[in-house]
Formats: structure tokens, sequence, C-alpha cells
């Protein structure tokens, strides 16, 4: 593989994988047909950034056909590659980018003014692939605004603060910090900012609801947008489903998709279904509704297609079934209680977010039966709007 | 500007010919920061020490007989130097010297600070005199039996190869290298990389090449390859 980053993209690609050492200690790479992947996930998995440098990005971009090569590296690593942007912007003339599978290293070199060299081989780790699965099109609320809208308002935030609750009506999005219980409310200090949508260069809202987030890795977004200038979308759905923040541009793409609360005390009067509001007891995320929605990453290295099973479920019948642009794939019993454990930090509500893996169960869990499973669409590879 | 004329109501130009008759060191500087930033660059180390010779000042810092850093201020820097040896040598605390240079502050705005250093000899303390804005302060730092500083051997003649960098780049090259790796090593020759700065830490390694035509590079006299860490 060889690419070369030139001019005013490097700072970019450094920009980008400052705003992706926001979300998790590890990033992934894969080099695909379409362009070069890079993403990361967080410890609890309840966000997931991934950036897309389409070929044209690059002055060269080649990679051997049916290349089928991923990798994870400390994201640390490579921050060391692009630590000082300024720098970057001022000194750098070129980046060029290799795969050494043999010695398992990814070169970066930067040349630079001055004919200076700098020469990075940075090891790798074989990964799994890491892709959320989400999609944007069929969200209820769609909204587009310029960096700095969004840059001015979580400003009057704390950067201590974790979560942010959006709420949005026809014509209004609300923005206010999120307080944890009741009995802390009249103590704590609360912000809300009101943003009209004439504000926004699109705001369509199908739907009011009231989504609550972490606001750490949206102001990880927010701090790629705001450098190159690009717009942000946002694409927010039913609490619960991830919110979608997404910059395009014709030679790149970054999508951020963050787990939202899935019940909120929603000031505002919210369409969703009554019988999901009576199978959900209200701020009680250790049910086992929540487990539906739960994915286990399959850490074996082996690569190969991915298996779709399709038992039928019995416990779909008792609980609302997931939204259908969700795809889940749920293991024996037995995993999940190991799973919802001390693995995941309490205070932080948010679960897993919603993965296809596309690796075959490891030999162990092969053995205990799927009892639960509902596959509601169809495999990774169909799938051309994943991302 | 001339500090110490006679018939000036400065203090410091009572002292009568027979005291500076005493002193077998006096140096007189208008900018005591010309001294100070020198000596900063070599500050690693608490004590220094300092060689008068006819030719200026040599102050020198060791570290565990390992590390020896050595500052040259020529006689002509000085307003005045006036060595009544052929040298003289003591040892002194750096940090606590560097302190009383910048006894005004920092800033240069107010003005610059005027300096008269003076020594007695073997077993008397340093004497600075300082002065800014008609302000004076005198310092009287001790000092000590010098210890012999090491004897790197190293002659001119014996070089192999030879750059000057600019340090502007240099300083910028350093900031930037792996402090997870345990050694940096140096490459030098008269071909490909020229002149490498290696290290290998615990992501990966990585090398900072200069080229021999790079602009960085003021001089560039390498013979053989040579690796070094």
């Amino acid at each position: 593989m060889q690419c070369v980053v030139t001019g005013g993209n490097v700072k970019v690609l450094g920009k980008a994988l400052h705003s992706l050492s926001r979300i998790g200690d590890e990033l992934y790479v894969e080099p695909q047909e379409d362009g070069l992947a890079l993403r990361s996930v967080n410890s609890s998995r309840s966000a997931y950034a991934c950036f897309l440098f389409a070929p044209l990005f690059f002055s060269r971009y080649s990679i051997p056909s049916g290349l089928n090569f991923r990798c994870k590296m400390a994201i640390k690593s490579v921050l060391t590659v692009f630590r000082s942007l300024a720098t970057l912007e001022k000194t750098v003339e070129k980046c060029h980018i290799s795969l050494d599978e043999q010695k398992d290293r990814l070169t970066f070199t930067l040349h630079c003014k001055h004919g200076l060299l700098k020469t990075h081989n940075l090891s790798y780790q074989d990964s799994e692939s890491l892709e959320a699965v989400f999609d944007k099109d069929n969200c209820a609320n769609v909204f587009r605004a310029q960096p700095r809208v969004l840059v001015d308002t979580v400003v009057h935030f704390t950067t201590s603060l974790e979560e942010v609750t959006v709420t949005v009506s026809d014509e209004r999005m609300w923005v206010r910090n999120h307080v944890e219980d009741d009995a802390e409310r009249s103590k704590a200090m609360l912000t809300e900012l009101c943003l009209a949508a004439d504000e926004f260069d699109h705001f369509a809202v199908k739907s009011h609801n009231s989504l609550t987030f972490c606001l750490k890795e949206f102001r990880g977004l927010l701090l790629f947008a705001e450098s190159t200038g690009l717009p942000v979308s946002m694409y927010l759905d039913e609490p619960g489903s991830p919110v979608v923040l997404s910059v395009t541009d014709s030679v790149l793409e970054g999508n951020f998709v963050l787990a939202t609360l899935s019940d909120d005390h929603s000031l505002h009067k919210s369409n969703r279904g009554a019988d999901a509001e009576q199978l959900q007891p209200p701020d009680d995320f250790m049910n086992d509704d929540m487990d539906a929605y739960l994915i286990a990453m399959d850490t074996s290295v082996a690569p190969g297609p991915s298996t779709a099973d399709a038992p039928t479920s019995s416990l779909a019948t008792s609980r609302k079934p997931p939204a259908p642009n969700y795809r889940t794939r749920t293991y024996s019993e037995e995993e999940k209680n190991g799973e919802e454990d001390p693995g995941r930090p309490p205070d932080k509500k948010f679960r897993s977010l919603f993965f296809g893996s596309v690796l075959p169960p490891s030999p162990q869990m092969s053995t205990q039966p799927v009892t639960s499973q509902e596959v509601l669409a169809s495999d990774s590879e169909d799938e051309t709007e994943a991302e | 500007r001339k500090l110490f004329s006679t018939g000036t109501t400065m203090p410091l130009s009572t002292q009568s010919q027979r005291e500076d008759e005493q002193y077998v060191l006096i140096a007189n500087l208008d900018n005591a920061r010309n001294l100070s930033n020198i000596l900063k660059a070599i500050t690693c180390k608490d004590h220094a020490i300092f060689t008068a010779t006819a030719n200026g000042l040599k102050v020198t810092v060791e570290d565990c007989k390992c590390m020896q850093a050595n500052a040259f201020i020529q006689a002509d820097i000085f307003q005045e130097f006036t060595l009544k040896e052929d040298s003289v040598i003591f040892q002194i605390n750096l940090t606590v010297l560097l302190d009383c240079l910048n006894i005004f502050g920092g800033s240069s705005v107010g003005g610059s600070t005027a300096l008269r250093m003076c020594y007695r000899g073997y077993g008397h303390p340093l004497t600075l005199f300082l002065e800014e804005g008609g302000v004076v302060t005198v310092c009287k730092i001790n000092t000590h039996e010098p210890e012999e500083p090491i004897d790197f051997e190293f002659s001119s003649s014996n070089v192999t190869n030879k750059v000057i960098l600019q340090s502007e780049s240099l300083k910028e090259a350093f900031s930037e290298l792996d402090m997870t790796s345990e050694v940096l090593q140096i490459t030098m020759s008269p071909n490909q990389p020229y002149f490498r700065l290696s290290t290998f830490g615990n992501s990966g390694n990585a090398h900072y090449d200069y080229s021999k035509d790079s602009d960085m590079m003021e001089l560039f006299q390498c013979n053989k390859t040579q690796t070094n860490r």
C-alpha cells in the first residue's frame, strides 16, 4: 500500500487523527478500494468515529487489488507523527504512508522543508474490522449547521460536563446540560440554549425528540469541523438510537456515532409509541431489553466472511422489536450475562453501539447455543449504505 | 556607557584605585544579559568551574563524569577585563550566580543591567556589582575549591565527521524526539542518510534525516560512516 498526501491535506489528516484520539485509544486502519478508513471506538463501545479519505484526497493512492488488510495501533503512536499541527502546516510538504506487511510496520514519511526527512516506522496489530451500523437516511430529524454555530453553543458548557440533552421541535433546538437525577437538580446549575431553525443550513424535524449523549465526543468532531470549515450534519432519531454527526466534502467523509440514553426526562412531547414506554422503565438501563441491542465484538483475528444466522427470537414477542435500522447479533445468554458486568462503568449509562461483526464467532462461542438472535438487515458485504 | 567612571555620584565609582589593586580578576559588562544567556544554556548542574585567562572566561559544567558543557566568553566581549595572574580558577554555584545576574528581573523593557565582577583570589567570594536604573545591588557568592574537570582528550586532528546545523531546526527535531526510547542514535555519513537522529521507542522507531544539501546545514564534513548512541 502506498499513499501520498500533499500540502494542506497533511494538516487535515493530522486534524482527523487528533479528533479520533478524542474517541478511543486505538486507531483502526483499513485501506479500502473506496479510500483509506481510519476508525476509533471508545472502551465502552458507546462512541464510534470513522474518517474515510477517498483516493482523490491523496496525490497518490495505490493499494494492491484484493488487499484485505486491517490493523490497529495505539493512537498515541500515530499522533507523535502529527503532533504539532502548526509545524505540519509550516514545514511538511508531503506525507508518504506505506505498509510493510512482512515487518508488521506502517511507515509514515514526512518530507519537510529544508531537506529534512522524518521517518516513523510504527508497529501495528492485526485486528478485526470495526464498523458501526447506522442508517442516516432513515433518521427522523436531520440538521446541518456551520461548525461555528455548534462551537459557539458548546462553549457555554464546562469541559467537565459529561452529557448534553438536545431537544427538537419543528422550529427550535434546545441544548442543555444533562443532570443525573431529580435530587441534584435543585443544587445543580442548569444551562439551556435555544437555537432557531434559521441558524441552521438545514432543519427538518419529523419527530419531537429529546436525546442525551456525551459531549466530549461531540467536541471531538467539532474540533475537526471547525478547522476545516465543513458544515456539520446531525442525524437524530429516537432516544436510545445513536446520534450521527457527519462532515463531508468531495474527498472525505467523517462520521461520529454516539450512543444516547434510551429514555429521557423529556421536557417536550415525544412521538414514540406508548408500548415502548411500558416495556422500558424510566432510567433503568440494566434491564434485559437492552440486550437485544448489544453485540459482542468478536476479537478473533482470523478474517473471513461473516455468517448471518437468522433463528427466530423467542424474546421478540415480549418486547418492542429493535428498529429495522439496526443490525443485531447476540450470543448466548451466558455470554450476555457475562457482558453486563463491571466492565461497564456504571455511571455511564450508554450501552454498546451496533456493530456488525464480519468475522465468524470464535470456536469457543460456537459451541454455545444461540438462543435469541434476530438479524434484521442483510449482511455487511451487501450493505452499501452502512457508512 | 561607562558605568564606573570617577567623579559621578555612583557609590561604585568611589572605589579607589587601591581597592581595585586587590582584585586578581575584574570584568565589566554593560549588559549582564550577554553573560547570563550563555550561562543559562549550560546550567544543568548547580556547580560550575570558572577559569579566567587572558583569552577570556571559560565556564565548565559536568554531570557524573560523562557529560561536560563549556561556555567561552572572550575577553573582547567585556568592556573591561583585567587579570593579574596567568589564570584564575574557582568553583561557584551557577544557579545562584544566574539568580544574581537576573536580580532586577528578566525583562529587557526596563533597560539593561550593568555588571562588574570582581574576585580577590583563593578563598574569597566572587563579588558582583549590578546596576540598573540607578539602583545598585552587591552580591557576594562563596567560591569553592575547583574539582578537576575531565579532559576528554578531544583532539581536533582526530575528528572524522563534523557538521554544523542551524539550531532552530535542530531544536524542533529534538523537541519531537520519542522520549520512550532509551537511546538517541546519531549517524553521520558521507553517503545517505548523511546526518540522522534515530529513536527506538514503544511504538516503533523514528528517524530524522538532514540532507547534506539542506539549507539548515552550515557545514558538512563527513569522511566515514559512524553511528553512536
